[in-house]
């Protein structure tokens, strides 16, 4: 799992300091984590996703290193080596993103590997993580498949998959418009927008039998145009209008229906619309239901080290941090705690297998909220989630969140073992809420 | 009500459409180039007129200015892009296999996406004040962007002028001989070589200015060039490669029979437009409007 660096001389009192001090003691020079960082850099993605977080394993990977996280972070290191990130841009097909994991492994000798976006490309990389046996941590994608599909022993996610955020949609438009009689949804004609579709769809017909389903629209990822689907909301009549978009889609939408005042028709509820709110400002109007794939950014908890990731990312980046930079965070803390629960165990440098015997069912503090490895066989977390109404102040110019609701995570998440389809048609059955 | 929103909704996406896809169909028409490169002119011009707009608009400046440099940000970028395009890269390659020029305006698609994160970086950029500041009306019960009329008009207003340049004045029917048997006009005495550059700048402007008039309706990010220069080519292939009245028939065959799809039977809206192209290609395997292939001995 960790490498030692070999220069000559320098192995012996190495090799002693490695004896001497304890498990998760402060990094030294000899001994580093080489930790590949796999995010969008480049493309459509990078502006709301990929950079953001990067930003935030650039920012975490410091601070670790110089052990300025606050507790219960605040042991140098990872395992007690110090990290080095290697940055690998995600970008590409399927084959090249599979093809630069194994260059990462294999050529550039990564010990661990924490990243992507895509749900395409976690489906992809699952099967050839396990089989160089490389401990490989995905942060943001949404995809339920990649744990419910097949048991893994060196795949983890620390982020929750989408059932999470479709059920929480659905359960925050039933709660704030009781009266509410019809829906429809305008997702983009890809796994994600599908998938996250069929959960709120499935949410929404389970928790009101029969409500009405007006018009289901499936854009182009990257269309940028809305002008006839929105005309088609625009006379579906629709109290709710579903959409997963993300990056530009999201944008060009609001923009595009703002114009044409859909939203004073129908609530937009907008599962992703966080990573669009700064950006959008006044633009984006009062009363769309904003989620952010969790509690994080303007839904976080607030806590030590909320505070202290919040300010200390504004301070470095000068934009607040959204989700994907939360959902990097949870990835390398949830390896940080891992790696130095095996090591504490081990008494030495720990192994991958130790690291990920470790990782399994971990409850760690997360940044805004807890996060517990929960299902998956204890390699899928779950998260409590929440959604709030949106208002742009207009005194001090700061877009806000208003009528703010948390959902524990066993009300938004399936239980271990149960696929997320048949959890949701089942009525939801276990939820505690 | 429906039908009315199809055809709104149609000829809206027409128009752009149709704007997009007519430098495409100019350049390959004169030039016998597949200009791939064309979708990095619409993206570039997104991105100057997003961010002469932005400027503009951060101190308080008269609205009509901002429609004002969305034309003088296109212009710019086809002037300069075309001509160094057409002079630094183009000529390389006259007289050339068809798929060479291809393939090179390709390689400058991919260089001109990378120029394109250098300078204006992975963030997006918004120019909504053109779009917005025109709010919407009421056309029998849908609400219809006044933006998107208007883009209709300048489609049109392009079109026209377009049409009576190449029919009404000398270079236009210099440049028509060209289009038709370029050996000949050369011999004849016309120069061809300054017509090709003409009109790759000209082709390069419309590019631009599709994408400096779609600014204000999009959030300017990386990749929008590549989602353009797809759909442009189902366009100019459905009406014929090089014929402008084909441009306008593709461009309403397209935006109408997406529209109708996605109000009709959304489940269908990725495949429609591709349809539409395969059933024309089967029946024309040159498009609605190509001229006939005179055989050369």
């Amino acid at each position: 799992m960790i490498r030692k660096s070999h220069s000559r001389g320098r192995g012996v009192l190495a090799a002693a300091a490695v004896a001497a001090v304890a498990a998760v003691a402060p990094a030294s020079a000899q001994e580093t984590m080489r930790l590949g960082v796999v995010t969008f850099v480049t493309g459509a993605a990078a502006g709301p996703f990929g950079i953001p977080a990067r930003n935030a394993a650039e920012l975490l990977i410091e601070a670790i290193n110089a052990g300025k996280v606050p507790e219960p972070y605040a042991a140098k290191g990872i395992g007690g080596a110090a990290v080095e990130m290697i940055l690998v841009d995600e970008a590409g097909t399927t084959t090249q993103v599979v093809q630069e994991y194994r260059n990462l492994v294999e050529r550039r000798n990564a010990d661990a590997v924490v990243g992507y976006i895509s749900s395409g490309s976690c489906l992809a990389v699952t099967p050839v993580a396990e089989e160089l046996k490389k401990l490989t941590v995905f942060f943001d994608c949404g995809t339920p498949r990649v744990f419910e599909e097949a048991a893994r022993s060196y795949v983890f996610r620390t982020a929750s998959h989408a059932t999470m955020d479709g059920v929480g949609a659905a359960r925050y438009v039933v709660e704030k418009l009781p009266d509410v009689k019809s829906y429809g949804g305008i997702n983009q004609n890809y796994a994600w927008g599908q998938d996250s579709w069929r959960d709120f769809n499935l949410a929404m017909q389970a928790l009101k039998p029969g409500i009405k389903v007006t018009t289901e629209q499936f854009p182009k990822l990257f269309q940028g145009q809305f002008s006839a689907e929105i005309s088609a909301l625009l006379l579906s009549g629709s109290d709710v209008v579903h959409s997963s978009f993300w990056n530009g889609d999201l944008e060009s939408f609001v923009v595009q229906q703002s114009a044409r005042a859909l939203h004073t028709k129908s609530r937009l509820v907008l599962t992703a619309g966080e990573t669009a709110m700064f950006r959008l400002g006044a633009k984006m109007p009062d009363g769309v239901v904003i989620g952010a794939r969790g509690p994080f950014g303007v839904l976080a908890r607030k806590t030590p080290l909320n505070d202290w990731f919040r300010q200390a990312y504004h301070d470095r980046f000068n934009v607040p941090a959204t989700y994907p930079s939360y959902h990097m965070a949870h990835a390398i803390l949830g390896l940080k705690a891992a790696a130095d629960k095996a090591a504490a165990a081990a008494g030495k440098r720990p192994t991958t297998e130790q690291i990920a015997k470790a990782f399994e069912y971990l409850e760690f503090e997360g940044v805004g909220t807890k996060v517990r490895m929960a299902i998956g066989k204890g390699h899928q977390a779950i998260t409590e989630t929440a959604y709030g109404t949106y208002k742009f102040d207009k005194s001090t110019g700061e877009p806000t969140l208003v009528d703010i609701t948390h959902y524990p995570a066993e009300c938004v998440n399936p239980p271990d073992g149960v696929d997320s389809v048949e959890w949701i048609k089942s009525g939801m059955k276990g939820a505690k809420c | 009500m429906i039908w009315t929103a199809i055809l709104i909704d149609g000829v809206v996406y027409a128009a752009w459409l149709f704007i997009v896809a007519l430098g495409l169909t100019l350049v390959f028409g004169v030039m016998k180039i597949l200009n791939v490169a064309h979708g990095a002119f619409y993206a570039i011009g997104a991105y100057a007129a997003a961010s002469l707009i932005g400027v503009w608009f951060a101190g308080d400046r008269p609205l009509v200015g901002g429609y004002v440099l969305l034309v003088v940000a296109s212009l710019a970028v086809g002037l300069v892009m075309g001509t160094l395009l057409e002079r630094g890269v183009l000529r390389l390659v006259y007289g050339r296999d068809e798929v060479v020029a291809a393939l090179a305006t390709y390689a400058v698609f991919l260089i001109l996406e990378d120029f394109i994160l250098l300078v204006w970086g992975t963030d997006p950029y918004f120019a909504g004040e053109p779009a917005t500041a025109l709010g919407a009306d009421d056309w029998f019960g849908l609400a219809v962007s006044n933006y998107d009329l208007l883009l209709v008009a300048v489609a049109a207003v392009v079109g026209l002028l377009l049409w009576l340049g190449l029919n009404r004045t000398r270079t236009g029917k210099l440049l028509l001989a060209v289009i038709h048997d370029r050996e000949m006009s050369a011999a004849f005495g016309i120069d061809v070589t300054l017509m090709f550059t003409m009109t790759f700048v000209l082709g390069a402007f419309l590019g631009a200015l599709g994408g400096a008039l779609t600014a204000p309706k999009i959030s300017v990010a990386p990749g929008i060039g590549v989602e353009v220069i797809v759909l442009a080519f189902a366009v100019v292939v459905i009406g014929g490669m090089g014929s402008i009245p084909g441009a306008v028939v593709g461009a309403l065959i397209v935006g109408l029979a997406r529209a109708a799809a996605v109000l009709l039977l959304p489940s269908v809206e990725l495949f429609v437009v591709y349809a539409v192209m395969t059933l024309v290609l089967a029946f024309r395997p040159y498009g609605l409007f190509a001229r006939a292939q005179a055989r050369r001995i």
